[in-house]
């Protein structure tokens, strides 16, 4: 009776050992924290109404950003537990993880940095740009956005459940490959555990990539034709067709493993007449484009960067997007050469060899794009350009690794090792996390009406530059001396530990300049009537999305521009602004239907992570229950009228204004630096104690 | 349109103070790190066998050409970068500049031969580095069945009826046979840097890896795919001799060890961790072969035990 009710849940479920359960303490603490403060200041509601349930994909994309930097955080710490344990387990010493423990932190790792740190930015980017930049009021479909950002919070919280329920992970590696992930190798539910979560915010990667696709080819604005598409626009184009392309692989991949584990079949058990390397190539035909989604929207990034910042249209706009175009395209035709050393003929392996080889020269044209575009330009160097030079140079260290990896017989010495590791880090952090930095600071006054402190982020880029080389090139170096990548311990006689030591101080360093990245958004905060910027144009901006109020209004435009050539917001700027003229807008209501269907979702996952089989089939009748009954509901839209509309551009025109006139008095003022800040907060905390400030609480 | 950020603009270092700190920085560290590397195993630069050696040949070789084409535009894109900084007043600022029509050919046409170049390149190796290749050679091979469990290796020696638990000796300048399979055990990645790159272990499948030692000495060999709680521990030696040394070794072994039959080997198979060096003689003819078909039972897979598995392709 209780199994019927509980499936495999029992008391030892909950998780025992010291760094899950303070994992799980800090966790409960913080949710506290926020649920005391939102009692206390009366917000549950506004929480729900405007937020939670908001179908705008710029406030989507804030809590896109939101989550991702949280995760961003959880999964560092994970890494600096791993960097940790693989300086001291040398010789008689074993760190301070057991093996298990720490297979399941660097599973979790790639897991979450991928997921949910890189995807979940890439998504908020993608939702709160892209449709001001093709000057669109809203989605293709709302609701599919809603419930693709709701089932990544699902999944979210699935990768996050162990601290709560069963205490572990997933030990595989962050695609589980088989047998090892297989029941026989994996018994626990930490195989489980990484199944949902991939599976849950999987769904809503396909879900989100469709509407994507959709809202770009159908929703732009009058006469923009799609060559005159802005280039960030283009790479999310391309980097959705390639996620509706290969996610449904990842959730048949994923389906057929729960089917091993849950109901014995034997897709990849060699033992039952199942293939282990189908398991192989099929996961990797999904994971090899997917580092390629993430990269096309950072490449479109620093297209719009490199353009504004040298003052100059973008060069061989057609070869920039050929460019995108034909990376995609390749990157769906590559997977093989992620294990080479399988076994296969050497005509097949030379084969993807070759293809491998190809795919650098679309991304070569990229890089001669950007030095056109910057040749007699006039170029400024602010923090989105820092990152975009810290990107070119790290990048190519990783391009070239790549190309080395391209290489089978060079890849049998190679692979697996912790060279390998350093190319993907040189090229997911070097590119995509870089380029999210850039995309983020160069947007960022877009999304708030302030831009960020530009000298903080001076010091965290340097930080990051300089810890990535003190951590990475001892970690190429390690794989050239033979170490393998996942070592919980080595003897003493490698010589390896100096490297790991290495490696470690320059993750710290990259902690310190995280560390500065969140003391540049408190201080930019702070300062905020000195870095207010009134225009909604702060850099001297060329496409749409700097036409619009910073943070633009919820339904974008009030008039919708025409467009006439690429760089539409320039022009706008040469003709003079249209006349704002107001006129009746629909727009989506709110709807809890995403987040109705993802919890349903979650407890479907969790149900058979647990083998709580009426919970499963009573959340997917809930799952058919929501749709239906949102199927039926014609009542989605409202309308916005002109007096309205007017009403709030007015409000807005006279806010402007105001600050307008405050700010000029101040702008002569420097951004802050650490250590002014550092000497405000401790004079605000001082002012609190002194003052019993707090009885006011 | 005038910027609200003009007034940031004093904020551009000197070049020459930054290259200066630039370089003392890194001189400094590849100092250290070449220090640190002082009397150190570099496996993959360290060569000691045939394959080896063309593996490391092969990846300089693509590094220079890689290399050749990539420093220039790096630096060609900072020197761009600076030249035409928004301070340097001299540079001429043309927003209207247009790229030609060379130019386009050029950026497709410059990384498509340089490619060209690798790929030349690509398609020879990869057939003459093909692991299950036979080496050349005037000796004849010695065959070492090498099956990897959770979490230990054992090498079968079938000619010299002997077997070893993570030790395997062989000797110099003779061609190796690796017959590599594994027995409930997740797939498993038998590399020994030093002599060769890695190939894959799997149940029901055999690998077949050729390499021949050039150098004498002791040289680590491990399994580089996870397979489980005792991954790391999942090491083994390699030891190059003499031929004559290895001779008798074998028959030293002979003499002091015990038999693997198939009751041994049912204890032997069960997991266990960080294995000490253990031999046994004389094995089980029948071993090896069994393990392999207990896994292809149903499978469709035409095998006999000495092809080289050619996959799904
Ligand atoms: C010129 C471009 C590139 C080339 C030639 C290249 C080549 C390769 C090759 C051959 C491998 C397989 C190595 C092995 O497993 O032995 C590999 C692995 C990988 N690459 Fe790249 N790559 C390139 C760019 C990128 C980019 C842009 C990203 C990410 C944004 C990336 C991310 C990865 C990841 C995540 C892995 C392996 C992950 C794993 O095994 O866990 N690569 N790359
Ligand atoms: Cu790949």
């Amino acid at each position: 009776m209780k199994e019927f009710f509980l499936g495999r849940l029992t008391q030892d479920s909950l998780p025992h050992d010291w760094v899950t359960v303070g994992g799980t303490g800090t966790f409960i603490a913080m949710f506290l924290f926020a649920a005391l403060i939102l009692t206390r200041t009366k917000r549950w509601k506004w929480l729900w109404n405007d937020w939670l349930t908001s179908v705008d994909p710029k406030k989507i994309g804030i809590m896109y950003f939101l989550t991702a930097a949280f995760m961003l955080i959880r999964g560092g710490i994970d890494v600096i537990l791993m960097w940790v344990q693989q300086a001291l387990s040398s010789g008689s010493s074993h760190g301070i993880l057991s093996a298990d423990h720490y297979q399941q932190i660097f599973t979790a790792h790639g897991n979450i940095m991928v997921f949910f740190v890189a995807m979940g930015f890439i998504f908020g980017l993608i939702n709160y740009i892209v449709p001001l930049q093709i000057g669109a009021r809203d989605l293709a479909s709302p609701l599919l956005n809603t419930l693709g950002f709701w089932l990544y919070i699902g999944g979210v919280v699935m990768v996050n459940m162990f601290f709560v329920l069963g205490g572990q992970y997933a030990a595989t590696g962050w695609l589980a490959v088989a047998p090892l992930s297989g029941i026989a190798f994996s018994p626990g539910t930490g195989v489980d555990y990484w199944i949902w979560s991939l599976q849950i915010s999987g769904i809503g990667t396909t879900l989100g990539a469709i509407n994507f696709i959709m809202t770009i080819l159908k929703m732009r604005a009058p006469g923009m034709t799609i060559w005159k598409m802005p280039l960030f626009t283009w790479g999310s184009l391309f980097s959705m067709l390639m996620a509706v392309a290969v996610f449904p692989l990842l959730t048949a991949t994923l389906f057929l493993q729960f089917f091993d584990r849950y109901f014995g079949a034997h897709f990849f058990t060699a033992l039952g007449g199942g293939d282990p390397m189908m398991y192989t190539n099929l996961i990797w035909m999904w994971g090899h484009p997917e580092v390629y989604i993430l990269m096309l929207p950072a490449f479109g990034i620093f297209s719009e960067v490199v353009a504004t910042f040298s003052r100059k249209p973008i060069a061989s706009y057609t070869a920039n997007v050929l460019g995108m175009a034909g990376v995609s395209a390749l990157a769906l035709s590559v997977w093989l050469h992620h294990f080479f050393t399988m076994g296969a003929s050497a005509d097949v392996n030379a084969f993807f060899g070759l293809i491998t080889l190809v795919i650098a020269i679309p991304t070569a044209v990229l890089f001669f794009t950007w030095i056109a575009t910057m040749h007699r330009g006039l170029i400024r160097f602010d923090t989105p350009m820092l990152w975009f030079l810290g990107f070119v140079t790290i990048f190519t260290i990783g391009g070239v690794s790549g190309l080395i990896l391209a290489f089978p017989p060079a890849d049998f010495q190679l692979h697996n090792s912790l060279f390998l590791v350093a190319h993907f880090h040189s090229n997911v952090i070097g590119g995509v996390l870089f380029g999210i930095f850039a995309g983020i600071s160069y947007w960022f006054p877009k999304f708030t009406g302030f831009r960020l402190n530009e000298r903080i982020g001076r010091n965290a880029f340097w930080c990051w530059i300089i810890g990535f080389c003190l951590s990475f090139v001892p970690m190429y170096i390690l794989g050239i001396m033979g170490a393998t990548r996942r070592l919980d311990h080595y003897d003493a006689q490698t010589g390896y530990q100096p490297f790991f030591i290495l490696m470690l101080i320059g993750g710290l360093v990259i902690a310190v300049g995280v560390g500065l990245q969140i003391i540049q958004i408190v201080a930019s905060i702070i300062q905020k009537g000195n870095l207010r910027d009134a225009t909604g144009d702060p850099w001297n901006g060329r496409t749409l999305e700097w036409a619009t109020a910073s943070p633009p209004a919820f339904y974008n435009f009030t008039v919708i521009p025409h467009v006439i050539t690429r760089d539409a917001f320039l022009d706008m700027k040469r003709l003079g602004l249209p006349e704002p003229h107001y006129e009746d807008i629909t727009m989506p209501k709110n709807t809890a239907v995403g987040i109705y269907i993802a919890a349903l979702a979650f407890l479907v996952g969790f149900a058979f992570v647990w083998h709580i089989n009426w919970l499963a089939v009573v959340a997917m009748i809930g799952i058919i229950i929501v749709f239906v009954i949102r199927a039926f509901n014609e009542d989605s839209e409202y309308v916005v009228t002109a007096e309205e509309v007017k009403s709030i551009e007015e409000a807005r025109i006279a806010a402007t204004a105001a600050i307008t006139k405050k700010s000029g008095a101040m702008s002569e003022q420097e951004d802050m630096s650490v250590r002014e800040f550092v000497i405000y907060v401790y004079d605000f905390a001082i002012d609190i104690i002194r003052n019993k400030k707090w009885k006011s609480w | 349109m005038k910027s609200s950020l003009s007034a940031k603009q004093k904020n551009n270092p000197s070049l020459g103070r930054t290259l200066l700190r630039l370089g003392t920085g890194l001189s400094a560290f590849g100092l250290l790190i070449a220090m640190l590397l002082r009397g150190k195993n570099i496996a993959i630069l360290d060569a000691k066998g045939t394959i080896a050696s063309q593996q490391r040949g092969l990846i300089f070789y693509v590094l220079t050409v890689i290399l050749a084409i990539a420093v220039p535009t790096v630096i060609l894109l900072y020197f761009t970068a600076w030249r035409y900084r928004e301070s340097h007043s001299t540079a001429t600022y043309h927003p209207e500049a247009k790229t030609g029509k060379a130019f386009i050919v050029a950026i497709w046409a410059l990384p498509t031969f340089v490619m060209l170049l690798l790929a030349i390149a690509l398609v020879p190796a990869t057939h003459k580095l093909q692991p299950n290749k036979a080496l050349a050679s005037s000796t004849p091979p010695i065959t070492i069945q090498v099956m990897a469990m959770r979490w230990k290796w054992l090498f079968i020696y079938p000619d010299q009826q002997i077997a070893t638990v993570n030790y395997v000796q062989i000797p110099k300048d003779v061609p190796i046979v690796f017959d590599l399979t594994a027995d409930e055990a997740p797939m498993s990645s038998f590399w020994i840097p030093n002599l060769s790159g890695q190939l894959y272990a799997m149940t029901g499948h055999i690998n077949r890896l050729n390499l021949m030692a050039s150098e004498n000495g002791d040289y680590r060999g491990r399994s580089a795919e996870i397979n489980g709680a005792g991954f790391a521990g999942m090491q083994f030696t390699a030891r190059v001799s003499s031929k004559q040394d290895f001779e008798s070794w074998v028959d030293m072994t002979k003499q002091s060890a015990s038999t693997l039959d198939k009751a041994t080997y049912q204890t032997l198979v069960k997991p266990s961790e960080n294995n000490a060096v253990t031999a046994f003689y004389p094995v089980d003819d029948s071993l090896y072969a069994d393990t392999v078909m207990k896994y292809m039972g149903s499978h469709d897979h035409q095998m006999t035990a000495q092809t080289q598995h050619e996959g799904m392709y």
